[in-house]
């Protein structure tokens, strides 16, 4: 009976996890393509096995008390009702296990925090409900704003793969070099999320928040403003291309010349 | 245990409405704080619709964005200001008194008042969905200086903070003086049941807090219209002053919703448990810890604002120190299960659905705190999953165990057990079917507050949508299952529950209208 019931359960839980795996990849935090998201990665998994084996043993404990301890099959209660090595020992173990959890976590924490030696700096401005982009030292800057038709988003028309994750000009960066990014807000309170560079920060007016990033892989990685923002918060996404540095170094040169008729034409 | 002196001549009291206007009596106004939230329940869970309406599929179907950005604000305030709170003062108001041997409230006049002060606040509040500009729609933390955008409404908002924020201090104040004045003799702190004491944490809490809001919603009034500068950074402000200001209110306020849970928790476990409840003492000492964490954790709220690196590891630390005396209490409820002889009537079942659900939500708290990994679970729906398991099947939950608890012992007839079980199984099912795959479109990148998203997160908003009107319906049963109570069914006993411990149940069911005019005897 004993072992019968035991098996059932590991058979059952396995079967969970099994299918969690198979279609994890939808279900489950991006690994990014920087050094720093794939270690954000791994601390979301190991805090979440974490969880999962505490959540196991505890609801396995009470799911087996529910079980065996109930009055229909005549149980007589026990009267004990404290202990306190007990209550000693369920103190201090959890308390270890977040020890263990919060040295891994600090130490991706200070990368995060480490902007030393970045080669290329854009300014983000975010605005009710489009962001600026402004490659410093450079002329370069422009807006990138929601490309997608209202036809779409009114049901009028059949929505495209990208729906609201598409922007009229795509902020391009190089890969392998870091890039610091300057951000800030010129109205309410927005936040810059790509999830694939495991990248979110507040824009506020009047501060200036700094974030940095090494992307490994060249791609269109996509986000979205992750802060309330009114009206229009959903539809002012995020969209950044990381292309070769030579690639980046041709783009940006074209985008001067184009900037600086612009600068002329305006003076 | 003691002689119920049947006193009647104080039993006088005007009939009709007078009755539940002019009322000072403990009961009555437990009473009517626990409709008022009944109702406020219901017209958050309408809101809640709206919004899992428009979100049933990709692109704008039903209301327009601004419409839907009020019904997120609007729905956090009512379910917070004008359910839990006031359900979890409604159950204080009608056992704390008992529970210590006392005869009623403290302080009976102020508690009418603070009670009635709800219902106003609430007309001012609501008024405002019918105002030029809309609801306030900057969300219920009301971040400058989007919230300053709010049209007519705003000021509306501001005195309807403020009328709750009375009404909560005035019932908090009372619930400490009843506690520390009406306890029968032989009643000492450390015999009370753990639900008077995690009140009367509660109470410290809520009379701490509550002002730091009203300072904060009064800058954000006088930013508006008197041309201050407190959160205007063209002005020299600093919006982010606020969050800070909010998140020290706001942290505490989450534990004023939980803490009273775990009090219902307390008490109905060893009762179907036939068992006492383990570690009385270290429960006692468990939620003193965790409203003195409560204070110090406030910016893990904030950890994307760009503070400087000691802040977040100092908040990171002191989040995850909030799952020590949490997991005790966990642990202590497992332990009053073990070996006990337990059967599994509505309010058990309630009670293990909460231990279960809140400890999910409490997981997904502990992953929360993680500040890189915060960085990507920030305002995703992993965030809404999080904070909806300890509030829906955590607090909600605790609620309606506390009411399946005691309603037999308030109307003095049983409800229908099948029933009841019934409302427990499809609220189950429901309230999973709702926030469990809000976990995954929040890892997967969706944003909360949105009324549109991007089309790889349709099938799990579409569940969700399906399990939130599952569980709205299922509600319905809760409703018409406490009319019927009150209406008749079969008579309780005075004890009710076989292994019920406590002075509640020494008293006749329903209790009389004043609750022990003759002081118990405390063994």
């Amino acid at each position: 009976m004993f072992s019968i019931k035991n098996l059932v359960l590991f058979i059952a839980t396995m079967s969970v996890f099994s299918l969690a795996q198979a279609g994890w990849m939808d279900l489950n935090m991006t690994q990014g393509v920087t050094d720093i998201s794939h270690e954000v990665f791994n601390l979301h998994m190991l805090i979440l096995w974490v969880c999962v084996v505490i959540g196991v043993l505890v609801f396995g404990a009470m799911f087996w008390s529910i079980l065996m301890h109930r009055k229909s099959r005549g149980v007589i209660p026990a009267t004990f009702h404290e202990s306190t090595s007990l209550e000693f020992l369920w103190t201090i173990v959890p308390f270890v296990i977040l020890i263990g959890m919060a040295i891994p976590a600090t130490k991706t924490l200070i990368k995060m925090y480490d902007h030393s030696d970045s080669e290329i700096h854009i300014k983000i401005t975010g605005y009710q409900w489009l962001w600026q982009y402004e490659y410093l030292n450079t002329d370069v800057s422009f807006y990138s704003k929601l490309s997608t038709p209202y036809n779409e988003i009114y049901n009028k028309k059949e929505k495209n793969i990208n729906y609201l994750q598409q922007v009229d000009k795509h902020l391009i960066v190089p890969v392998n070099t870091k890039i610091r990014f300057l951000l800030t807000s010129n109205d309410v309170l927005h936040a810059w999320w790509v999830p694939d560079l495991a990248l979110k920060k507040d824009a506020i007016p009047g501060y200036i928040n700094e974030m940095s990033v090494v992307i490994n892989k060249p791609g269109i990685y996509r986000g979205r403003c992750a802060e309330l923002c009114g009206r229009h918060h959903g539809f002012m996404p995020i969209v950044i291309e990381a292309v070769e540095e030579k690639e980046y170094e041709e783009w940006l040169a074209a985008s001067k010349v184009k900037m600086s008729g612009v600068a002329k034409i305006n003076k | 245990m003691s002689t119920v002196v049947k006193d009647t001549h104080h039993d006088e009291h005007p009939s009709g409405i007078m009755r539940w206007i002019t009322t000072t009596n403990h009961k009555d106004i437990g009473t009517l704080y626990l409709w008022f939230a009944m109702i406020m329940f219901f017209i958050g869970g309408l809101m809640a619709l709206v919004i899992r309406s428009e979100l049933f599929q990709p692109g704008l179907q039903f209301v327009d964005p601004q419409f839907f950005n009020s019904m997120t604000t609007m729905h956090a305030l009512v379910m917070i200001f004008g359910v839990v709170m006031p359900a979890f003062t409604g159950l204080a108001n009608w056992m704390i008194p008992i529970m210590v041997g006392g005869p009623d409230m403290a302080l009976p006049r102020m508690n009418n008042w603070s009670f009635w002060i709800m219902p106003f606040a609430f007309s001012m509040l609501l008024s405002t969905l019918w105002m030029d500009g809309g609801a306030p729609a900057g969300g219920w933390t009301l971040y400058p200086p989007l919230s300053l955008q709010t049209g007519d409404a705003f000021p509306f908002l501001i005195f309807a903070i403020h009328f709750m924020g009375l009404s909560s201090i005035m019932g908090a104040i009372n619930i400490v003086a009843t506690i520390l004045n009406m306890r029968a003799p032989g009643m000492s702190l450390m015999k009370m049941p753990l639900f008077v004491w995690t009140w009367l944490i509660t109470a410290f809490l809520l009379i701490a807090v509550m002002p730091v809001l009203a300072g904060g919603v009064t800058m954000l009034l006088t930013d508006k219209f008197f041309g201050t500068s407190f959160f205007n950074a063209a002005g020299g402000g600093d919006p982010v002053m606020f969050q800070h200001i909010f998140w020290f209110f706001g942290h505490p306020e989450v534990y004023i919703l939980i803490l009273p849970s775990f009090g219902v928790v307390s008490a109905i476990i060893p009762t179907f448990a036939r068992k006492p409840l383990f570690g009385y003492s270290s429960m006692v000492y468990a939620t003193a810890s965790i409203a003195f964490l409560s204070f110090i954790v406030w910016a893990h709220h904030m950890f994307t604002v760009g503070m400087p690196l000691a802040g977040e590891v100092f908040f990171m630390f002191a989040t995850m120190l909030i799952a020590v005396p949490t997991g005790v209490k966990v642990f202590n409820w497992v332990t009053t299960m073990w070996k006990g002889s337990m059967t599994f009537e509505t309010p058990m079942l309630f009670a293990i659905g909460f231990i279960i659900m809140f400890t999910i939500g409490g997981f997904s708290g502990l992953m929360l705190a993680i500040t890189p990994a915060d960085f990507q679970y920030h305002d995703t729906y992993f965030v809404v999953a999080h904070f909806h398991y300890v509030l829906v099947p955590g607090s909600i939950f605790a609620i309606m165990a506390a009411c399946y608890y005691w309603l037999p012992k308030w109307t003095g007839n049983m409800y229908p057990e099948t029933l009841g079980k019934t409302h427990f199984w499809l609220s189950t099912f429901f309230v999973n079917l709702t926030f469990f795959p809000m976990h995954f479109v929040g890892l997967a990148g969706m944003p909360r507050r949105i009324p549109d998203y991007s089309l790889q997160f349709a099938d799990y908003n579409m569940i969700a949508s399906v399990g939130a009107f599952g569980f709205g319906f299922a509600q319905l049963i809760f409703l018409y299952l406490i009319i019927k109570t009150i209406k008749g069914g079969k008579k309780a006993t005075d004890e009710v529950w076989e292994g019920a411990e406590g002075l509640e149940w020494t008293l006749s069911s329903p209790p009389p209208y004043h609750s022990f005019s003759t002081p118990p005897v405390i063994k």
